[in-house]
């Protein structure tokens, strides 16, 4: 029988109506001494306002530089069932789907080497089991990759690469964010198992610019489906939501950010050339409206959370591409930028924070993009820029 | 027993094994979605197959009893089909009709929170905290269920002018966007690293220790074979003790939490926006960190009362103006708020046109 620790504090996060991820750690105690000790040294975190973690050591299994996140506990005499607890990242799934054979596989091989404990899913979107042992990553890599599945990535690597769930069951995505992201993930295995960049670099994928995965503030390189074409108008479906108590001019036609919808109440008419496919009446009237000809991606870099200098949201670097396997473009364009990146990023810096070192000409000329006015807000306002040998021989 | 032979580099499996047959058949043909309640929608292919989604809260941290107990639950009303959202809810992905109101009966009954779809509330995105992470200075699972509590009306019925994005992070390396959510929460360091001299040279590489931080405050220390850290210039991030263990800067009494708001991802109507400061330090008070619950819905019932519909928190302060957010929510307005970091200069009000 696990270890039982008297959790005062803890109880009270049992009290109210949203899911207790204590009485989580509290089923998995019952039978399991790893997550009996993890409840025990939470509650002396919670006493003492403190964590109880102490950095990671490299720990991983065999021809993988990541995929493990070592963790140890500050008091292992005091619980000595979480004094290794390594964090193990699983490669999860595009669209984040499971049927209940394969979480019962995840569940089998957890309970018999790991705390029971797991993350459904980690930021990141990795399929997280957390804490274990440092003598059973072998066995649980076997399990899981004999199984079909994968570690995720982690340190100064491709990190695993997420999506929304796209085309699968939605009506506004422009691309197959789903076979993108698997597509990525099998082309950079190495990369996401073999940690050799200057810092860590995300992938995600969304259909449109609703961006139900946040890709635009969280990934290097964030893939944002879109479309050059004309939104198609069912006239009949418009009345419909006006006859449903819809407000058009209000809802739709004065929050259109660029002017270019018109409602006299009989056509709902949309200028699609000063369109810029911000989604606003598309999600409002799904049944109305719908993304008509080419469909493809617009390419943005940059963006992480704050460390070092501040947080940034990606820009975009190439207007329209088209998303379509085997993705060569796409991967060649990936592949001079980790080129560039790699010669000249220094230890933790990400791609976006080199590009604003650096300059976005030095970084467009070498991945072979040219300027256009899609890339930036404003053009610069100060009076200093370069010339180069070739610009003034032009 | 043998263990299996071990594969490597295969990637993760084929999403498609696990999609439903419906699903599989309408791939990419699906013509519009309806929301049925806070907690179903059914979205409808050009060819008029329906699969319904039932969407429920999860802590994220899950054991095995209940992921085992969600796959029976799965099996019995969707064909084993179900998924999760970036949000960390579970979807339940149902085919046939009958099943619909039988599954939510039975969720409700085994007490699941149904909700989350739609102009509202839903899941908190957060961090590990002091569940697991090292370099945590509050615990993110506590918070988000203490926040979820007490908004729980607005996950399971009520609604908002426009979905409310929040985020939890136990500390300014922020892994999960909380730099551009609705409303959100970010643990915060208020005093310097603490040296541990005797470590630094078993434990740290001097060099990209001094690299590391973005204000330049680390200098090297040659007599004690160390380094310093120059006060006036720290800032608390964190960062110089991610890439040197002997920097300890976590404190039980100063530590605490700071809310920013008015961030957001997509680009409808709007560009996608960072959140910005609107209280700098809460002192973290565990189990229930009642103050932070209580400025989280001041929050919240301000961008209620004022907003109009389809504005996001950033929006609404957009058009209201941050002097009368501050005017409005009652915080105070103080040195911490006026930016002297990175983009100060980008964000002094550069005209005499504002609100008393």
């Amino acid at each position: 029988m696990p270890k039982k620790y008297d959790t005062p504090l803890l109880d009270e996060l049992e009290k109210g109506p949203f899911p207790s991820f204590v009485t989580e750690i509290k089923k998995a105690a019952a039978t399991n001494d790893m997550a009996a000790d993890e409840l025990g040294v939470l509650e002396k975190c919670y006493r003492d306002n403190r964590t109880h973690w102490k950095h990671g050591g490299i720990v991983g299994v065999r021809g993988y530089g990541g995929g493990v996140i070592g963790r140890y506990s500050d008091v292992p005499e005091e619980f000595p069932n979480v004094a290794h607890f390594h964090t193990v990242r699983i490669n999860s799934t595009s669209g984040l789907y499971y049927t209940s054979e394969a979480l019962r596989t995840v569940c089998d091989i957890w309970d018999k080497y790991g705390s029971g404990l797991t993350n459904f899913h980690g930021s990141t979107g990795d399929l997280v089991l957390l804490g274990t042992k440092t003598d059973v990553l072998e066995p649980i890599f076997a399990e899981f990759s004999s199984r079909g599945w994968d570690l995720g990535g982690s340190g100064s690597a491709l990190r695993t690469p997420s999506c929304c769930l796209g085309a699968s069951r939605c009506e506004w995505s422009n691309i197959d964010t789903m076979e993108i992201n698997y597509a990525i993930t099998q082309e950079f295995q190495d990369e996401m198992h073999r940690p050799a960049f200057p810092y860590k670099f995300k992938f995600k994928t969304v259909g449109c610019a609703v961006d139900c995965n946040a890709a635009i503030a969280r990934a290097d390189c964030s893939v944002i489906g879109t479309w050059k074409g004309k939104i198609a108008v069912d006239q009949a479906a418009v009345k419909e939501y006006e006859k449903k108590g819809m407000n058009i001019k209000a809802e739709i036609v004065d929050l259109c950010p660029t002017g270019c919808i018109s409602y006299d109440g009989k056509e709902f008419k949309i200028n699609d050339e000063d369109c810029s496919r911000c989604m606003h009446c598309i999600a409002k009237m799904t049944k109305a409206l719908k993304a008509t000809g080419e469909k493809g991606a617009t390419i943005l870099i940059g963006s992480k959370a704050p460390f070092v200098v501040g947080a940034t949201l990606s820009w975009v670097i190439i207007p329209f591409i088209k998303m379509e396997p085997p993705y060569t473009e796409f991967f060649d364009v990936i592949r001079k930028m980790w080129e560039w990146w790699d010669e000249h990023g220094k230890n933790r810096e990400r791609i976006g924070e080199l590009i604003i070192r650096r300059g976005m000409r030095e970084f467009l000329e070498f991945i072979g993009v040219p300027p256009v006015p899609q890339q930036v807000k404003e053009p610069r306002r100060d009076p200093f820029w370069f010339w180069t040998e070739e610009d003034l021989a032009k | 027993m043998a263990l299996p032979q071990r594969k490597t580099d295969i990637g993760p499996p084929h999403y498609k094994q696990f999609l439903p047959p419906v699903i599989q058949k309408n791939y990419g043909d699906w013509k519009y979605h309806e929301i049925i309640n806070p907690g179903a929608m059914v979205h409808v292919a050009n060819g008029g197959d329906k699969i319904w989604t039932v969407r429920v809260a999860s802590p994220r941290l899950l054991s095995t009893v209940t992921i085992r107990e969600i796959a029976d639950i799965a099996e019995k009303y969707c064909g084993g089909h179900l998924r999760f959202t970036t949000r960390n809810n579970v979807e339940f992905l149902v085919s046939d009709e009958k099943n619909l109101e039988p599954l939510q009966k039975e969720l409700k009954a085994k007490g699941y929170m149904l909700g989350g779809i739609g102009p509202r509330i839903s899941n908190i995105v957060h961090t590990q905290g002091w569940i697991h992470c090292h370099s945590a200075a509050t615990d993110a699972s506590g918070l988000v269920k203490v926040i979820m509590d007490d908004l729980a009306d607005y996950f399971t019925t009520k609604e908002t002018p426009n979905k409310v994005r929040l985020a939890v992070a136990c500390c300014t390396n922020m892994c999960g966007a909380v730099h551009c959510s609705d409303i959100a929460v970010v643990a915060i360091h208020r005093k310097i690293p603490v040296i541990d001299h005797a470590n630094i040279k078993n434990l740290c590489e001097v060099p990209s220790t001094i690299a590391c931080c973005p204000t330049g405050a680390i200098s090297p220390d040659p007599s004690k074979k160390s380094i310093k850290i120059n006060a006036d210039k720290c800032m608390y991030c964190g960062n110089c003790f991610s890439v040197c263990p002997a920097l300890p800067i976590a404190d039980p009494k100063d530590d605490g939490v700071a809310i920013v708001v008015g961030g957001k991802v997509g680009s409808l109507r709007s560009m996608p926006k960072f959140s910005k400061l609107a209280i700098p330090y809460i002192r973290n008070n565990p189990p229930r960190w009642p103050e932070v619950t209580a400025a989280v819905r001041k929050i919240l019932e301000a961008y209620i009362a004022g907003a109009n519909k389809h504005e996001r928190v950033g929006e609404w302060v957009d058009r209201i103006g941050w002097e009368k957010f501050f005017k409005i929510t009652g915080f105070p307005f103080t040195f911490q708020h006026i930016d002297d970091f990175t983009i100060a200069r980008e964000t002094f009000r550069t005209s005499p046109a504002f609100k008393w």
